[in-house]
């Protein structure tokens, strides 16, 4: 391979990487949002996945901890459906909630877990699974078919979604339940039910989204270490236009502005790096301010 | 307020403990020494009472009045966090310079740096809600990030101390910093914080802006039909207020307490001021209340970090449950104004 071709490989592969939590999130949340619920908790529910996905794998394996991070996410999704479709609660400030009491409860249980010391680097992780064959495409080869399994999960969750969102009669009753309740219920759909459904669905895929953050990127549980990546997951959905096919590109986009930062390393060019840090979130305000205007959310989005 | 709000409140915050102790036994810590700790650290002296409490409560009531007031207009401020540090930023730039000036002049000067900061800061998500209809929800939340990364920035590039080795500003000049309530180390910023919640409430309470904001919070369409008020205005000015107390909190944490910029400055006042403004029912004068308790919360918090072994992060989960059970309680009687708050962002959107 050519210097430029490696170079190029390399930025793909990352980028890739960084997107795969962020395109899982979104995914759920796409889920829940077309429901007609916004869930800011997904932010904490990633990070209980985060942590129950790092205690579940050094108990029993990697595997073990991708299920147990699933189950952490849908644990605090259901908090947050019980007071949102139960209780009739603000989602926002449920959200904010949700996410406040992920921090503290974490935050508790991992010093009582691995000390002030930290989680030790000696977690199992997910180790990359390539592809026989279509590992050897030029380019795009090592970034799509050389990566740890929950990046395969993620792809094809895409277009599952689409498939169920928009090709099934439980898909639909979801949609109606999203752009008006009132209409839905008229029409015999068990709207709360359905929100409620939504809910965990996101719920659980946040959870996935912080194992896989923990167990087949970052490889440690840090305090506070999703870092507003659910609330990222957030803007995609608003970014993709509700769409699974949108979601996947936004997320990617988000990836490629992160995978940037190692770039510019590679090639030596001093940039201070909390400008990468920066840069998604501007990236995604400037873009929000040119597609909002121009797609419209489901109607009932945010409506109790 | 009304005895309904009080039995609110205190199930709420009562429940918000026993969560906290349930979860501390659950996790192994020693849950009666924890709490013992977040008491003492909290009121066991009048010196944590004044230097700990009432210090952490300053930036809490200008935060929480800041959200209050956007509450009330029915906009939805979770970025104080973003402003706060913004706030932060001009004041310790602008304290670094004000040596030759004296005290009142150099505090006034860091403070309205400060102030319009802040405003600057949310005048993006401002902007954006009225020009492309972004929600302030999540424009505001984004900044936070921005913010904390600027902050990064500045302590390791322009702003860092002289010696280049530590990632945090040189203090600022001796002029900018507030004086001492003799014998604690409680500033006077609080008496800004007091002043500004008598101020918020005489608005609210006795004006006709005030009047419209909570007619625009209420329901925008009905104050445009019935009272030909200018709702995106109202609603614009709200948020700008809302960012410019956030910003002005900064300034007042780098006056009074830290004298100098660093990263994690704040504890997380922005989004733990969301609770104070919403346990208060968006009342200013409540806020003031809700600001002590969550301000005896922070102080007891490192205490028990300090004394128990349990890290401070854990009186989130208090936060948590408190916005919860607030939150349901509003549901049932939806009288807080976050009615007006959901219907703006469906307008909004």
């Amino acid at each position: 391979m050519s210097g430029l071709e490696e170079l190029t490989a390399g930025f793909l592969a990352a980028a890739v990487r960084v997107a795969t939590p962020l395109l899982l999130a979104a995914t759920g949340e796409t889920v829940t949002e077309r429901a007609g619920v916004i869930n800011l908790g997904i932010e904490g529910m990633m990070l209980a996945g985060a942590l129950a996905a790092a205690l579940g794998a050094s108990a029993a394996g990697p595997w073990t901890g991708v299920l147990v991070g699933i189950g952490a996410g849908t644990a605090l999704a259901l908090v947050f459906a019980a007071v949102v479709v139960g209780a009739r609660g603000d989602q926002i400030i449920t959200g904010t909630a949700v996410t406040l009491g992920a921090v503290g409860l974490t935050g508790m249980v991992y010093r009582q877990a691995y000390g002030t010391a930290g989680a030790g680097l000696n977690l199992p992780t997910l180790a990359a699974l390539p592809v026989p064959g279509l590992r050897e495409i030029p380019l795009i080869g090592p970034a799509l078919f050389d990566q740890p399994a929950p990046t395969y999960i993620a792809i094809v969750a895409l277009p599952i979604v689409w498939w169920c969102l928009f090709r099934t009669r439980a898909g639909l009753m979801l949609r109606a339940t999203g752009e008006s309740q009132a209409m839905a219920r008229a029409a015999g759909v068990r709207t709360g039910l359905v929100r409620a459904v939504a809910t965990l669905i996101g719920g659980a895929f946040a959870g996935l989204a912080g194992a896989t953050l923990v167990l087949a990127q970052v490889g440690t549980f840090a305090e506070k270490m999703t870092a507003g990546r659910g609330f990222i997951a957030i803007a995609i959905v608003v970014l993709g236009r509700w769409h699974p096919a949108g979601v996947g590109l936004a997320a990617l986009l988000f990836g490629a502005a992160t995978a940037l930062q190692f770039l510019f390393q590679t090639l030596g060019w001093d940039v201070p790096y909390q400008l990468f840090l920066m840069l998604p979130y501007g990236l995604t305000l400037l873009a929000l301010a040119g597609l909002v205007g121009r797609v419209r959310p489901p109607a009932d989005l945010g409506r109790g | 307020m009304p005895r309904r709000a009080w039995v609110i409140a205190g199930t709420a915050v009562g429940l918000g403990l026993a969560v906290l102790a349930a979860g501390l036994s659950l996790a192994g810590y020693d849950a009666g020494a924890a709490l013992a700790a977040l008491w003492t650290g909290a009121f066991g002296s009048w010196y944590a009472f004044t230097s700990a409490t009432l210090v952490r409560a300053v930036p809490l009531i200008l935060i929480g009045l800041g959200i209050a007031l956007g509450f009330r207009a029915g906009v939805f401020n979770i970025g104080a966090e973003g402003q706060f540090y913004a706030g932060a930023i001009a004041a310790t730039w602008v304290g670094l310079h004000v040596g030759a000036m004296p005290a009142a002049l150099a505090i006034s000067a860091v403070w309205s740096a400060a102030l319009l900061a802040g405003a600057c800061w949310v005048a993006v998500p401002v902007g954006l809600r009225m020009r492309y209809g972004v929600l302030e929800v999540i424009s505001t939340l984004l900044l936070n990030f921005v913010a904390e990364a600027l902050v990064s920035f500045v302590v390791q590039g322009p702003l860092q101390e002289r010696q280049g080795i530590y990632p945090q500003s040189d203090p600022i000049a001796l002029s900018a910093r507030l004086p001492f309530i003799p014998g604690t180390r409680l500033h006077v910023g609080l008496f800004l914080a007091l002043g500004c919640a008598g101020v918020l409430w005489y608005l609210f309470a006795r004006t006709r802006w005030g009047f419209n904001l909570r007619a625009v919070g209420a329901g925008p369409r009905a104050a445009e039909v019935s009272g030909r008020i200018d709702s995106r205005r109202v609603t614009a000015q709200a948020l700008l207020a809302s960012g410019a107390i956030a910003g002005l909190a900064g300034g007042v944490e780098v006056t009074g307490v830290s004298y100098a910029l660093y990263q994690n400055l704040s504890p997380g006042y922005g989004f733990t001021a969301i609770a104070v403004a919403l346990l208060a029912r968006l009342h200013p004068l409540g806020v003031v209340a809700a600001g002590l308790l969550f301000g005896a919360l922070e102080a007891g918090a490192g205490a028990m970090q300090r004394d128990a072994g349990v890290p401070a992060v854990a009186v989130s989960v208090v936060e948590a449950v408190v916005l919860l059970v607030v939150v349901i309680a509003a549901a049932g009687v939806q009288r807080i104004g976050l009615v007006g708050a959901a219907r703006a962002r469906r307008r909004a959107a």
